[in-house]
């Protein structure tokens, strides 16, 4: 319907989203279960990696002597910090399917209100719980003896990258949460974005992997995103590979963001 | 909305899900700081018609005006202008009374400092102040319909859809709720309700539209509609067939020898009830009970057959 955007209702676009970003964070103090679970992955994959495989992997890296344990801990947080992201990503999607299910949806359907904010609210909630996952995740590489020569600007570009990825993916698991037939199906289909950093450059040089393999690694968008940050987090220079990482993000947040809205405003009342 | 112009103009609307049809044709009209019933079964196309009226479905075709504006072509100025309580609790069970209320209160775009006052308002209209702080969740169905209500008026609406308000709902919480209602047309609000019974268009509504299988069969005010029915009946229960036996010729009675009970049509009339009574003594009878027509007997008398709920459900769009 176009005649939603027509209206004097549009005015209100940010007061009201803040008002579903209200709803979304009392929401994720109701319910921690959920984003506790989503914390504790990621923490777990880096342990594993870091204890069970971190020895040999460590030895195996390019361009280093002898790499040990602590070099592979720090090869593979950033591809542990971007599964995090996506880890919090697909709970949006179950959030949201979630909510679809709930009568409220088809209160703020009759209200003179902002349709979009229903969904900012829930894209809004996820950035704020990336950023205090992203700080648990990266505080448990500091436990682990993570260390970095990088300054506070490549820092800061670090966490900025990071918020840009998860409003990326966010924009896309609202969306998939909405397409969801069931709160199931919402937590299975956003699984393989938390799986793609393993077909990338987060844990292993794309070097060592078989052509066909290493053709899909070095073109999906986790590898320039998962190299750029690397290189922001451990002080080494961005390349070419900055511009392709925000571009995909640019890119998937325009498509995620017109396909929700898209879907929200079509998918009648459950 | 001009001062003279209808809350509600429906002229010629149609809807069908796939190829099944809800509704054929309905034409109504509400006028401002009136109020509406919808009467009819499930599966009539109560609920189809307020979701219409409400912009959660498209119409098929037909012009519809709700406070002034078109459904389609100016769907956010009629969001803008109603307030809708569904069928289905739209409440957020995970937040508390209170912030139920604030989240309504603020997506109404209310000036902010007035926000707190005007829930606590609400909290204590509602009769909700000692669950204020408790999650939505722990509530009573009463308590819910209260907090659903609540948070739709808390925007002051001009026009308010009741989906059958009092569907499942005790008889003490089912006459608070018409006690609310009634406070919003003292205030002159609008309102159309949808309802399976008959009691509550009486108790509310200015004038009642019976809906069956899609289109209307019947409008008027509450007192025409009970006119088309043949009436009630009264039902008396005898201690001894003796008694029973010296009734029995009362016009139109008939009696169950059996059961010791004897069945009279009653036109709602006191002359008719004195008229059957006199001719009893309070020691033999057990019990009376008097039946006003219900919503069978309104079905039955205008589309000739019971008002039950066809085979297929109600489509809930």
């Amino acid at each position: 319907m176009s005649t939603a955007t027509a209206t004097p209702t549009s005015t209100h676009t940010v007061r009201d989203s803040l008002t579903m970003l209200r709803r979304n964070l009392l929401h994720a103090r109701r319910y921690p279960s959920l984003t506790i679970m989503l914390v504790a992955q990621p923490i777990l994959f880096l342990l594993l990696f870091v204890y069970v495989f971190g020895g040999t992997m460590g030895a195996g890296l390019p361009g280093q002597e002898a790499g040990d344990r602590s070099d592979y801990l720090v090869f593979i947080t950033p591809g542990i910090l971007i599964m995090t992201v996506a880890s919090v990503a697909l709970g949006t999607a179950i959030a949201t399917a979630t909510d679809m299910t709930t009568g409220i949806i088809a209160r703020f359907r009759t209200m003179g209100i902002s349709r979009v904010s229903v969904l900012t609210g829930h894209v809004l909630g996820a950035v704020i719980k990336t950023v205090v996952t992203v700080l648990i995740v990266t505080s448990a590489a500091f436990l682990l003896g993570f260390r970095s020569d990088a300054g506070l600007l490549d820092r800061v570009g670090a966490l900025a990258l990071l918020l840009l990825v998860a409003f990326a993916l966010t924009w896309l698991t609202v969306g998939m949460g909405l397409t969801a037939d069931s709160v199931e199906t919402a937590s299975n289909t956003p699984m393989f974005l938390v799986l793609l950093p393993f077909i990338s450059s987060g844990f292993v040089p794309t070097d060592e992997m078989p052509a066909g393999l290493r053709h899909f690694a070095e073109y999906q968008p986790f590898t320039p995103i998962i190299d750029t940050l690397r290189a922001l987090l451990t002080g080494a220079p961005t390349d070419s590979d900055l511009w392709v990482a925000i571009g995909w993000c640019a890119l998937i947040s325009f498509v995620g963001f017109l396909w929700s809205r898209r879907l929200f405003v079509r998918v009648p009342v459950k | 909305m001009t001062a003279t112009e209808p809350a509600i103009q429906i002229a010629g609307l149609t809807k069908s899900f796939d190829d099944h049809t809800v509704l054929t044709g309905v034409d109504l009209t509400v006028p401002q700081g009136t109020v509406y019933a919808l009467l009819g079964p499930n599966g009539a196309g109560k609920t189809t018609i307020v979701n219409i009226l409400s912009t959660l479905i498209t119409p098929g075709d037909g012009e519809i005006r709700v406070a002034g504006f078109d459904v389609r072509r100016e769907a956010g100025q009629v969001r803008s202008s109603i307030g809708v309580t569904g069928q289905f609790s739209a409440i957020d069970e995970l937040l508390t009374g209170r912030e139920n209320l604030r989240l309504m209160a603020d997506l109404a775009h209310l000036e902010r400092s007035s926000v707190g006052p005007t829930v606590t308002t609400m909290l204590e209209r509602f009769d909700l102040v000692d669950a204020a702080d408790r999650r939505a969740q722990t509530y009573s169905g009463g308590m819910k319909r209260r907090l659903d209500l609540a948070m739709t008026l808390i925007s002051r609406p001009r026009l308010v859809f009741l989906d059958e308000p009092t569907t499942g709902l005790d008889p003490r919480s089912r006459r608070d709720l018409w006690a609310v209602v009634r406070e919003q047309v003292a205030d002159g609000v609008t309102v159309l309700l949808t309802t399976q019974y008959l009691e509550e268009a009486d108790q509310l509504a200015d004038r009642v539209g019976v809906l069956d299988g899609g289109r209307l069969v019947a409008e008027g005010t509450p007192a025409e509609l009970k006119r088309l029915v043949p009436g009630g009946r009264v039902e008396v229960q005898f201690a001894e067939a003796s008694a029973l036996a010296a009734v029995a010729a009362h016009p139109g009675a008939s009696a169950d020898p059996d059961a010791l009970t004897l069945h009279a049509p009653h036109d709602g009339s006191i002359t008719g009830l004195r008229r059957l009574l006199d001719g009893l003594d309070d020691a033999v009878v057990t019990s009376l009970t008097v039946e006003s027509a219900d919503l069978d007997d309104v079905f039955l008398a205008l589309t000739g057959h019971a008002a039950e709920a066809p085979a297929t459900e109600e489509i809930p769009a």
